[in-house]
């Protein structure tokens, strides 16, 4: 029992336990925070993990011809926003259901990238470090947060832009309204659909980044098993934060630190079952979320399509 | 690249509907109506699919001939068609069910892979003799998926988790325990002896509980694929024709009125996802004791659903909720799966038929929206012309 303490102390103290955590953590911040917009709007978009798969192979064959990373960052946007674009036209224009559509586009872009990758088989590398000065000395934290690879930075923009977006701009006021309740954001002169369809680019755009993150940051080269189920992780910390950026941004925190104990136990040494680790994370988001999804209150018309005079 | 440009052009051409005024169209011009939009875009999922081959140096031509040999043409591939065709049934019977009450329970590959897993500790521990052993085998598979699925019961109806999120996280998790369990043999392992040169890997299961296969016109087949049928005609019955369909279906049309009406939407709906749950561990416990060498060959190994859940669900979706519309999509989908093994020896690679396969679900979806959203159009036209 002192073992499994002294353990836990050392994982505490690691400096590798908090850059792995900060990794796992930008991901699923990349992810979470368009899913968070696309959820306001009233979509409770699954294809996020499509998206995010989309968004790491398009970079990655992006930086193959060009070997830039800017482009790559590019590229994993268009990635995300193609896969956006099918999600948003068909259950936002064609008011197809929108998990079927969702999980069909993940099914479709795991074949696709795996299809893909075989053929082309892009090869890439970690971007170059940038350590920020003065605060990348920081103990334990510094290197976690302000020396890593240089896109890990686009997400300190991102955070307070996308709160800007939702709760100072008109868009995201009608963003918030068409989630909440349809029918009156509707009669007053706000499209619906089409602001849903744009949250739905805007989460695209967001986890397309993300996976360019997973090339560019975290993991280095693609191959199908990259995303491996985090997008739905994004997705629980959405839930798990009740719809709020910050308590999403917590969310993130939270099951990137269930994710990276995993790696610290292995890291340190100690014999834990692999098993019983790989599936931690998804554990600890479950019982977090039976804890507090029935403390928040999602949007309103959360997951129900808006045809107009139907509902 | 490709798949935007499909629901583009469809959903671009779904915008401006009829006249203004026009009123229901006859029966004969909507049947026409279904078909236009079902080959169009049918048509453009596999013309999309066969550009990908083209464009990645591939043709065609050979491709879509191993196709046919794999699934249909050459010996004995029709009864392995047939054998993938039934769990894929039944996996999508359990999905109808629970769709019907409203309910989105897209966790079948873990549902189904713990149902193997209990067939096979349940079969061993028990181990009675052979044909009760096999009905004990059967009915365990049906248990753990009921087991699984019942877990997002639990935290939807009394914690409030949406059961999307909670069936999906528990697929990760479901691999992971039989991964687990195969590394014991208290639990599932088998013991060194019968383990040959493999690591993590079951007993075989005994031979009296195996389910007998079926030899038809040179094709063998096991039994489950009678079984699949059968249940897939009860199922559209009681959902068709009971009063415990009629209010699954109420449940999931309007909460609210089914509510009103005394509908427990507790007991309903745990009902369904519990039925869903137990369909697919019973297509587990059923790959399990029918064999087949693409099944692991009656032992259980880790990764032993190989995607045969997410596959029913999607057949499910494709057959829009029908229990006996599930049949021949289920066929369709078996015949790319067995297919695929014959891909690789054109030269392009077997994954090609995933893409296939996505495509076509999503081409398939795109008709009953377009239809929908026209017919919404026509009848707003319509009352706004009398008033």
């Amino acid at each position: 029992m002192l073992d499994l303490f002294r353990a836990i102390g050392e994982i505490f103290t690691a400096e590798s336990t908090y850059i792995n955590g900060a990794l796992f953590a930008g991901l699923l911040i990349f992810a979470a925070t368009g899913e968070w917009v696309a959820e306001r709007a009233g979509t409770l978009n699954i294809s996020v993990e499509g998206m995010l798969l989309a968004g790491a192979f398009t970079s990655a064959v992006a930086y193959d011809q060009t070997s830039s990373v800017a482009l790559g960052l590019l590229a994993g946007v268009v990635g995300g926003m193609i896969v956006a674009g099918v999600q948003a036209e068909m259950s936002h224009r064609l008011a197809a259901d929108q998990f079927v559509v969702g999980l069909t586009l993940n099914i479709l872009v795991f074949g696709l990238t795996g299809f893909l990758d075989r053929e082309i088989a892009p090869a890439t590398k970690i971007a170059s470090t940038f350590d920020v000065p003065l605060l990348s000395d920081l103990p334990l934290i510094g290197q976690a947060l302000f020396g890593q690879p240089w896109p890990f930075y686009l997400l300190y923009p991102l955070l307070p832009f996308s709160w800007w977006l939702m709760y100072r701009t008109r868009w995201g006021l009608e963003v918030r309204a068409v989630g909440e309740d349809p029918q009156p954001a509707d009669v007053s002169g706000i499209k619906v659909n089409l602001r849903r369809r744009q949250s739905i680019y805007y989460a695209g755009m967001t986890s397309g980044l993300g996976g360019a993150f997973l090339i560019f940051v975290q993991v280095g080269r693609f191959e199908d098993s990259i995303v491996g189920g985090r997008g739905f992780i994004a997705i629980a910390a959405v839930i798990f934060g009740g719809w709020t950026l910050w308590g999403t941004v917590g969310g993130c925190v939270v099951f990137a630190g269930a994710l990276s104990f995993r790696l610290s136990v292995q890291g340190l040494g100690y014999q834990l079952n692999s098993e019983m680790l790989q599936s931690l994370p998804f554990v600890v988001t479950l019982v977090g979320m039976a804890i507090f999804a029935h403390r928040v209150r999602p949007p309103g018309a959360l997951a129900r399509p808006f045809v107009r005079g139907l509902t | 690249m490709t798949e935007i440009a499909d629901s583009n052009v469809v959903a671009g051409s779904g915008q401006p509907a009829g006249g203004p005024a026009s009123t229901a169209p006859a029966r004969g011009a909507r049947v026409a109506e279904w078909v236009m939009w079902y080959g169009l875009s049918v048509f453009a999922a596999l013309v999309l699919s066969a550009v990908l081959v083209e464009a990645t140096g591939g043709s065609w031509r050979p491709v879509l001939s191993a196709l046919i040999d794999g699934s249909l043409r050459a010996p004995g591939r029709w009864g392995e068609t047939l054998g993938t065709a039934a769990p894929l049934l039944l996996v999508a019977l359990g999905t109808v069910i629970s769709a019907k009450a409203g309910l989105v329970n897209i966790g079948q590959e873990g549902q189904l892979l713990i149902g193997a897993a209990m067939a096979t500790y349940l079969g061993f521990v028990i181990g009675g003799p052979g044909p009760l052993n096999m009905l004990v085998v059967l009915l365990a598979g049906a248990l753990g998926g009921a087991l699984w699925a019942g877990i997002a019961g639990v935290l939807k109806y009394w914690r409030g988790v949406p059961e999307v999120l909670s069936t999906l996280l528990l697929v990760t998790i479901a691999g992971q325990a039989v991964a687990f369990g195969l590394r014991y043999d208290w639990l599932l392992l088998a013991p060194e002896a019968n383990r040959g040169n493999r690591n993590q890997v079951s007993d075989q299961i005994p031979d009296g509980s195996r389910l007998p296969r079926h030899t038809l016109f040179g094709n063998e087949f096991p039994v489950t694929v009678f079984i699949a049928v059968a249940l897939a005609v009860l199922v559209a019955w009681a959902l068709a024709r009971t009063v415990w369909g009629f209010r699954l279906r109420m449940l999931g049309r309007n909460p609210r009125a089914a509510q009103r009406a005394g509908v427990s939407q507790t007991k309903y709906g745990s009902a369904a996802l519990l039925i869903g749950g137990a369909f697919a561990g019973f297509a587990g416990a059923a790959m399990l004791a029918g064999g087949g060498f693409a099944f692991g060959n009656y032992r259980l190994v880790p990764g032993f659903s190989t995607n045969i859940g997410w596959t029913g669900l999607l057949v499910a979706l494709v057959a829009r909720e029908k229990a006996l519309a599930a049949i021949p999509v289920a066929f369709v989908f078996a015949a790319l799966r067995t297919g695929s093994g014959f891909v690789g020896s054109t030269g392009v690679e077997g994954r090609i038929t995933d893409v296939i396969q996505g495509l076509l679900v999503l081409a398939l979806l795109i008709p009953p929206a377009v239809i929908f959203i026209r017919d919404r159009r026509r009848a707003r036209a319509a009352t706004t012309a009398r008033t």
